[in-house]
């Protein structure tokens, strides 16, 4: 469809979204920003492609899934460089102690598989329904069913079991975790 | 009686892959926490410009890499 004053309005309201699913999956807030410039640049010139009616962000969300996995195999992810270029998109700076909870939080994401992490982040933080995050990712619901019940199980195992001692003083998850064998 | 003991027994025992709704519940605020950190930002000018670029029929949006901010200044000095 043509590029209309209100398809550009639903353009730029998706672009905080696509952000922050940029950052999740780079790990870094300047190729981030790339990966948004140029999916807006291949979304605009591909406009004519969209059908009307159907689901502006998760089109442009697959735009921009396709082009970092295409860009991923050309080059690694700068994993030394994520938590420190991270750190500085935050507007405000969370307290000590959340900060120190929200960068385990991030290492444990970074861990995991890639497939994992982008299942987890469209349908656990974009929103998604598994539809759509299925139709994003070009697979089948039941497989990103799968790979969310996978992410979480990891992380869970990443920050709540390992580290059980030290989270904090949640009686409920260290008592079931320490009652998990009896 | 029987969905009631299920019910009960779903939010005290771990659910598929290990997972307690506590932990799930957890992981699902932590999640949209930093996600949301960045969706609170809005646009970043530098994006609002480029789709406003595209205002004049015809118009080609200008590529501009790491993000600097200088307009129109394609040409030489």
């Amino acid at each position: 469809m043509p590029l209309t004053d209100s398809l550009r309005n639903d353009i730029l309201a998706a672009v905080p979204s696509l952000r922050a699913f940029a950052i999740s999956l780079s790990g870094n807030a300047d190729r981030a920003d790339d990966l948004v410039q140029e999916t807006l640049l291949r979304a605009l010139a591909n406009i004519d492609s969209f059908q009307p009616g159907s689901n502006l962000p998760a089109w442009l969300f697959t735009i921009l899934r396709n082009l970092f996995r295409s860009d991923y195999r050309k080059r690694r992810r700068e994993v030394e460089d994520a938590e420190g270029n991270y750190a500085k998109t935050l507007k405000t700076q969370p307290s000590q102690n959340a900060h120190l909870e929200f960068e385990e939080f991030r290492t444990a994401l970074d861990k995991l598989p890639q497939d994992q992490r982008e299942a987890l982040i469209l349908v656990g933080a974009s929103g998604f329904s598994y539809e759509d995050a299925a139709s994003i990712c070009g697979c089948a619901v039941g497989t990103i069913k799968s790979r969310v019940n996978r992410a979480r199980s990891k992380l869970a195992a990443l920050l709540y079991v390992d580290g059980a001692e030290d989270f904090g003083p949640d009686e409920t998850i260290r008592a079931v975790i320490g009652g998990s064998g009896g | 009686m029987k969905d009631l003991k299920s019910q009960a027994s779903k939010s005290t025992t771990p659910g598929k892959g290990g997972l307690t709704p506590e932990i799930q519940s957890r992981i699902g605020h932590q999640l949209r926490a930093m996600y949301d950190d960045v969706v609170r930002q809005g646009v970043p000018d530098r994006f609002a410009e480029l789709i406003k670029k595209l205002d004049a029929p015809g118009a080609t949006p200008q590529v501009e890499n790491g993000g600097g901010s200088n307009d129109n200044n394609n040409g030489r000095d």
